[in-house]
């Protein structure tokens, strides 16, 4: 085995043990976390039903990714600068070419994918649009009394992930072995940390809006 | 601490604790409650639905906020990681210093509107989580004075206010005499057993008189109960479901012995809620009748061509939702098909229906008298909505609504009387 400081020795070690170890922990977290949740269930409602709960539940998980217009007027830089960064982190994580063929590799399926330079510049733009939220999280005064430690540490590891693709995809860190190493070994922590912060919420939104929309539309209101 | 009657557990006054709390919250965590928790990320939107929070400008009034006792008990005793912390001891625990932080939080400064639940881009349903989160403050002993006089009084006396069937009966006997009909009393088996509230009662006598009148008009066979005619629930506003309960229990057994179809909740967004969404889970079975807010009953019998009227209200109206009718229960429409039955002018509010501004007095809010400046402060939203479109009067369907409307429009020397819609179809009817 080529020893940790060597760059490739390093890139090794995060593509194969580490990875392993992110994976496995990512895998059985992620699944007590949902198991906790689902488990627990809900007692049966008594009152009569104006609708049902599946189709209103489902309509919610959609909906609820845009806000309605007056919140959007009221908070338009929190609202649009959420939405560019999931966005763009959406399309380097899913429409990158070299993450569909590692997807590929692993899972066997796959999808086409956008033009590098093209997610190069979502990349940019993902990256100035994190900057911007940490700006307002440490600016605003609702967001300064809600924000806890885990909140900066999930900005800063968010932050990582993609500032570490941006820099090796365009060699600004040398050697290469050690920027692609890099990206790898933040992309690991963001999956070991996800089912033990508030990185659950990429899962668990869905079902939360599910049973927001259900419990909504059961009421006959779309939620 | 404030002590409060417990008639199902307790025929005693017993003084609620800690420990009763903390087990009042852990039963009120449940699988919404857990994906809601797991889903936060602290974004603070929540906050720009809050009229609490937006007319103080104060943080501490974001409406996740009020859910730290809650998210506290449900992170420590409901997930692996809480657990791990709690061994460690690094899991911040409830104390009772906390709770009487907290007081403040989950009563005064929040009406129950919901309208953060419609927001949250997670789709968490706070609203409903501070409604658990009373559950525990009560059992904790940490509930306001105002709501749990209120709710003993609702106990003893089967009124939050503490108006007995006699106070009624001088109102019925008013309403016979001015509209030459009888105000039905015990009928059993009409099609509908009316229930009231006493708020409606002390101050605005004229619904007895609109519904009597319109009843008439449609040939509705009615009745009120000497039994029961209390349509509230001061145990749902306070967070006790032993008392709410028991106050549900009433309904249904006056309505039971009376034999009758369906239970019309008053002008009173709350009673509606209670009666028609908590009520069949607080006593665990379904009911043997069907329960409907005045608003829908009449937009019923409108549908079927029993409501005639005659001529319109000529000034320019609006409307304002109560939350616990349109964005809690989904009834939007009906009140808008009814105003075009009697107004010539009708115009919206700019944010109406599931996205209404709340009043700012429900949710037990006006029953607190610590929180009256922020029921003043809160009502600043509604105000600003209604001075957006000026209208010349204002239309609602809710006594509480309808109280927090006048004496806040009072308070800001804006001259818009405010009228309840049952009344205003009253009045157009054709002989």
């Amino acid at each position: 085995m080529t020893a940790l400081t060597d760059p490739m020795g390093f890139l090794l070690f995060t593509k194969g043990p580490l990875f392993n170890i992110a994976i496995a922990i990512f895998a059985l977290g992620l699944g007590a976390r949902l198991a906790e949740i689902l488990l627990l269930g809900r007692r049966p409602n008594f009152a009569e039903p104006r609708a049902g709960e599946w189709l209103p539940g489902l309509r919610t998980v959609f909906t609820r990714t845009l806000p309605d217009p007056g919140t959007f007027k009221r908070a338009p830089f929190n609202v649009v600068t959420g939405l560019i960064w999931h966005l763009g982190f959406l399309v380097a994580l899913l429409l990158f070419i070299p993450h569909i063929e590692l997807i590929k590799g692993l899972f066997g399926v796959s999808w086409p994918g956008l033009p590098n330079p093209f997610v190069d510049l979502v990349t940019a733009v993902t990256l100035v649009a994190l900057a911007a939220t940490l700006v307002h999280r440490l600016n605003h005064p609702v967001k300064q009394r809600l924000s806890t430690v885990e909140d900066y540490l999930v900005w800063a590891v968010t932050f990582l992930v993609v500032l570490t693709g941006y820099l090796a995809y365009n060699r600004l860190i040398n050697p290469y072995p050690l920027a692609l190493g890099l990206h790898i070994l933040s992309a690991e922590l963001f999956l070991i940390l996800l089912p033990f912060t508030k990185l659950t919420h990429i899962f668990t939104a869905f079902i939360a809006r599910w049973y927001n929309g259900a419990s909504f539309g059961r009421r006959g209101v779309q939620s | 601490m404030s002590p409060i009657v417990n008639p199902a557990a307790n025929p005693e006054v017993t003084a609620f604790n800690l420990e009763r709390g903390l087990a009042a919250f852990r039963a009120e965590v449940d699988g919404p409650v857990a994906a809601f928790f797991s889903s936060c990320v602290h974004c603070g939107i929540c906050a720009q639905s809050c009229p609490f929070y937006l007319e103080t400008g104060d943080p501490k009034y974001t409406p996740i906020l009020k859910l730290e006792p809650l998210r506290l008990v449900w992170e420590s005793e409901f997930t692996l990681w809480g657990k791990i912390k709690g061994a460690l001891g690094l899991q911040r625990k409830v104390t009772d210093a906390m709770l009487a932080e907290w007081e403040e939080l989950i009563y005064d400064s929040c009406s129950l509107c919901g309208r953060c639940s419609m927001v949250c881009p997670v789709g968490n349903d706070i609203q409903a989580m501070v409604r658990k989160s009373r559950e525990g403050m009560v059992a904790a002993g940490h509930a306001p004075e105002g709501l749990a006089g209120a709710a003993v009084r609702a106990v003893k006396t089967g009124s939050p206010m503490g108006l007995q069937w006699k106070t009624l009966q001088v109102q019925i006997k008013h309403v016979q005499t001015s509209s030459g009909l009888t105000v039905p009393v015990d009928q059993a088996g009409v099609d509908y057993l009316v229930m009231l509230s006493s708020m409606e009662v002390i101050n605005f006598p004229e619904y007895l008189e609109a519904i009597t009148k319109i009843f008439d008009h449609a040939g509705v066979t009615w009745t009120l109960s000497t039994q029961c005619f209390e349509a509230t629930n001061a145990g749902i506003q306070i967070g006790n479901k032993d008392i709410a309960a028991l106050l549900v229990e009433r309904v249904v057994d006056a309505a039971v012995k009376l034999g009758v179809k369906n239970v019309i909740s008053p002008e009173c967004g709350h009673a509606y809620t209670a009666i028609r969404w908590e009520g069949p889970n607080l006593i665990g079975r379904r009911y043997p009748f069907r329960a409907f807010h005045i608003i829908e009953v009449l937009d019923q019998l409108r549908a079927q061509g029993r409501i005639t009227t005659e001529g319109k209200e000529l000034d320019r109206l609006s409307l304002h939702d109560p939350c616990n009718l349109a964005r809690k229960s989904g009834v939007i429409q009906q009140q808008r098909n009814l105003m075009e039955l009697v107004a010539e002018q009708f115009v919206e509010l700019p944010e109406h229906g599931r996205f209404q501004w709340c009043c700012g007095a429900g949710g037990g809010v006006s029953s607190s008298e610590r929180a009256e400046p922020l029921k003043l402060a809160a009502f600043k939203r509604k105000k600003a909505q209604i001075e957006a479109v000026e209208p010349e009067r204002m239309v609602t369907m809710c006594a509480t609504c309808r109280t927090q409307l006048e004496e806040g429009l009072e308070h800001f020397n804006m001259d818009i009387p405010v009228v309840g819609l049952t009344e205003l179809i009253a009045d157009h009817l054709v002989d």
